[in-house]
């Protein structure tokens, strides 16, 4: 069994201006140790999705369907008081932002500890040496002292270093890191991510990685998810989605990056502009933007189908190819795997 | 490219420290940028790197004097600025696309007044109906249809609005743009449409650019040659592909293995030059070298004395006491 399986997750905000369904209808499953990212663009529905398995989405966003499950335990609409021995504990989060997301009045020390008397039963003697250990696992240097530094002292290398060791003090079985390293510098980011892959490997915990940097899901994960407009277009392993994309979208992502080869050729961008979710055309989201689409596209969302065993997409390109190459037949209009 | 080596833009020398406050009646110098010199030539497009707080934002606004140098000088097409006059007219040809699209339009002026703006301060068109025509023109040089002219900024997305502040900078025909981190905000489906308009308006009006970015992957791309910058020095100045496969700093090295490659197979063989501690704060710069205290090579002459900015190859200049040595 997964570790933690998400399925046909849905979760709405609703806005003055309507409806918005920021995830629409997203499934997934997380085994023990695994590192999976979620890329896609601002607004595709990435952080709304790991806001949902921790339930704390902001009071406009409902989850409006669907089944997280953690070690076979449903966690939506088990209450709150379930929730509060998740968070932290079983699910820990690191935000994008590490100064907004320590609280400027208190010391280092006393928020490490806070999340440490409250899912443990340590004392407090306890809980201040555990806090210490932990900064020292994060490469902080002089622990003792930055204990007692306030938020504002510290670099924001070192601030995000105190959010990871603040998710990881209750040895949590998944570590949801949204956008942990985009408001850093390369060489510090690079500190950042490979300090998560050596205690991802010494604590053996997974790791949900949101992130819109193609960069960072390549250096780091097992397998990825591509979000377009609060679904997932693509899943598949690392090496499938990077070498193998069968959406359109993953596609013309990969195409527009800029690298060392593409010095001096015009680079080949996705068409329009990002998706109003207010507006979500009928069919398949990315039909407007997609230089590929068929008459289909624009009239019907594209069924998930699986591209082999490591890879699922929802493209009807992607259908079309199967039904040319005979792995899918056409019965009477209806597609059949 | 291919104009050869006549610089538009020549800086030497260029200097600017602020005065912070560090206590009551008590300031303190930040070097923000210190001794920068380099040059841009005609045509070609000068990538300036480094991470947030070395100063590279600093030497786009101080080379147009929109902060008043330090020290150092500003040489335009052969002239040396130093009166107010002779600015002005610069500032006619050098003009600057800002990173956030965000706040750098006025959300109380439609997009024809932003754009138009440029030109009535410098008073170019007498006449109403001609500013039109230059406004209309600029919009659909930037991919905007007339329509957007009434409108306001905020009911564009980012990507557009980066396209209006395009269409401000280039409002008065100008040689030379600064774009400062112009692609940093925008989402990857959109940045590769904005790149490609910098390199389409490039070569068909023959523009110059200072591309200031922390996106080492973007500046690869877009430069012909790079400037790494540090701590308020400039630490490498090379051709691109050299910088890129042969870079001689050390913080060079870093910089550039540390950039996440988007290819799991090169990603995990990678071996990542990773540095140790934090960027000092420019209040506090260690003495001699401003690298040494993160530098794997560093010895005591690196604390004693700043290296002095050289030519160790055609064209590429290394600030570094050991680069010999380590290479």
């Amino acid at each position: 069994m997964a570790l933690l399986e998400v399925k046909d997750l849905r979760t709405s905000f609703f806005t003055d201006a309507g409806e918005v369904k920021a995830v629409n209808g997203v499934s997934f499953e997380l085994e023990r140790g695994k590192v999976l990212g979620i890329v896609g663009e601002s607004g595709s529905g990435k952080s709304v999705t790991a806001y949902s398995i921790m339930q704390i989405l902001a009071p406009a966003g409902k989850i409006v369907g669907g089944s997280v499950k953690l070690d076979g335990e449903e966690l939506i609409g088990s209450g709150e008081n379930v929730m509060k021995t998740v968070r932290g504990n079983k699910v820990s989060i690191i935000f994008q932002d590490p100064m907004t997301s320590l609280n400027p009045t208190y010391t280092i020390g006393s928020q490490l500890m806070e999340a440490i008397l409250l899912h443990t039963d340590r004392n407090k003697k306890e809980a201040y040496a555990r806090a210490v250990e932990m900064l020292q696992l994060v490469n902080v240097n002089e622990p003792e002292k930055r204990m007692k530094q306030y938020p504002f002292e510290l670099s924001g290398g070192m601030r995000q270093r105190v959010m990871i060791a603040m998710a990881l003090a209750c040895e949590p079985d998944i570590l949801i890191a949204d956008e942990p390293t985009t408001a850093l510098d390369v060489t510090i980011q690079a500190q950042i991510l490979e300090l998560m892959q050596s205690l991802q490997e010494e604590l053996g915990m997974a790791i949900i990685m949101i992130t819109h940097d193609l960069g960072v899901v390549a250096q780091m994960c097992d397998e990825v998810i591509v979000m377009y407009a609060g679904s997932i277009c693509e899943q598949g392993t690392a090496d499938e989605i990077f070498y193998n994309p069968q959406h359109e979208y993953t596609k013309g992502l990969m195409r527009s990056l800029p690298s060392a080869s593409t010095a001096g050729t015009r680079l080949q961008p996705i068409s329009g502009t990002p998706i109003d979710l207010l507006n979500m055309p009928k069919g398949c989201a990315f039909a407007p933007r997609c230089d590929a689409a068929m008459k289909i596209c624009i009239e019907q969302a594209a069924p998930r189908v699986d591209v082999n065993a490591d890879h699922r997409s929802a493209c009807w390109m992607c259908v079309k190819n199967q039904i040319d190459n005979g792995t899918i037949e056409v019965k009477g209009g209806e597609v059949n795997e | 490219m291919n104009n050869e080596q006549r610089p538009l833009i020549e800086v030497k020398g260029l200097k600017k420290y602020f005065d912070i406050n560090t206590g009551m009646f008590k300031t303190k110098q930040l070097k923000a940028v210190d001794d920068v010199s380099f040059s841009v030539n005609k045509g070609e497009t000068l990538g300036l790197v480094g991470e947030s707080g070395c100063g590279k934002t600093t030497v786009g606004r101080t080379l147009l004097h929109l902060y008043k140098p330090t020290a150092g000088e500003v040489i335009y097409n052969g002239n040396l600025l130093k009166t107010k006059s002779d600015i002005k007219d610069f500032r006619k040809h050098a003009t600057m696309v800002f990173q956030d699209p965000y706040s750098s339009l006025n959300p109380r002026m439609t997009v024809s007044d932003i754009i138009g703006e440029p030109l009535d301060v410098h008073k170019v068109y007498k006449s109403k109906k001609l500013r039109e025509e230059k406004i209309l023109e600029l919009m659909s040089h930037v991919g905007l249809n007339s329509e957007h002219a009434s409108r306001y900024a905020h009911e564009f997305s980012g990507g557009q609005r980066q396209r209006i502040g395009i269409a401000r900078s280039l409002a008065l025909n100008p040689d030379f743009i600064v774009c400062d981190e112009p692609v940093s905000a925008l989402d990857v489906s959109i940045q590769a449409q904005v790149i490609n308009m910098f390199e389409e308006l490039q070569s068909k009006m023959g523009l110059t650019y200072l591309f200031i970015a922390h996106d080492l992957l973007v500046v690869r791309h877009i430069s012909d040659r790079i400037a790494v910058m540090y701590l308020g020095r400039m630490v490498e100045l090379a051709d691109a592909k050299e910088i890129y496969d042969s870079p001689l700093h050390p913080y060079s090295k870093s910089l550039l293995s540390a950039v996440p490659v988007p290819d799991p197979k090169i990603a995990r063989e990678n071996k990542r030059i990773v540095l140790q501690g934090d960027i000092p704060s420019p209040l506090n710069a260690p003495s001699g070298c401003p690298f040494r205290t993160r530098c794997p090579y560093a010895t005591e002459q690196c604390a004693e004395a700043m290296p002095e900015f050289k030519e160790v190859s055609k064209g590429h200049f290394v600030a570094c006491h050991r680069v010999d040595e380590i290479n």
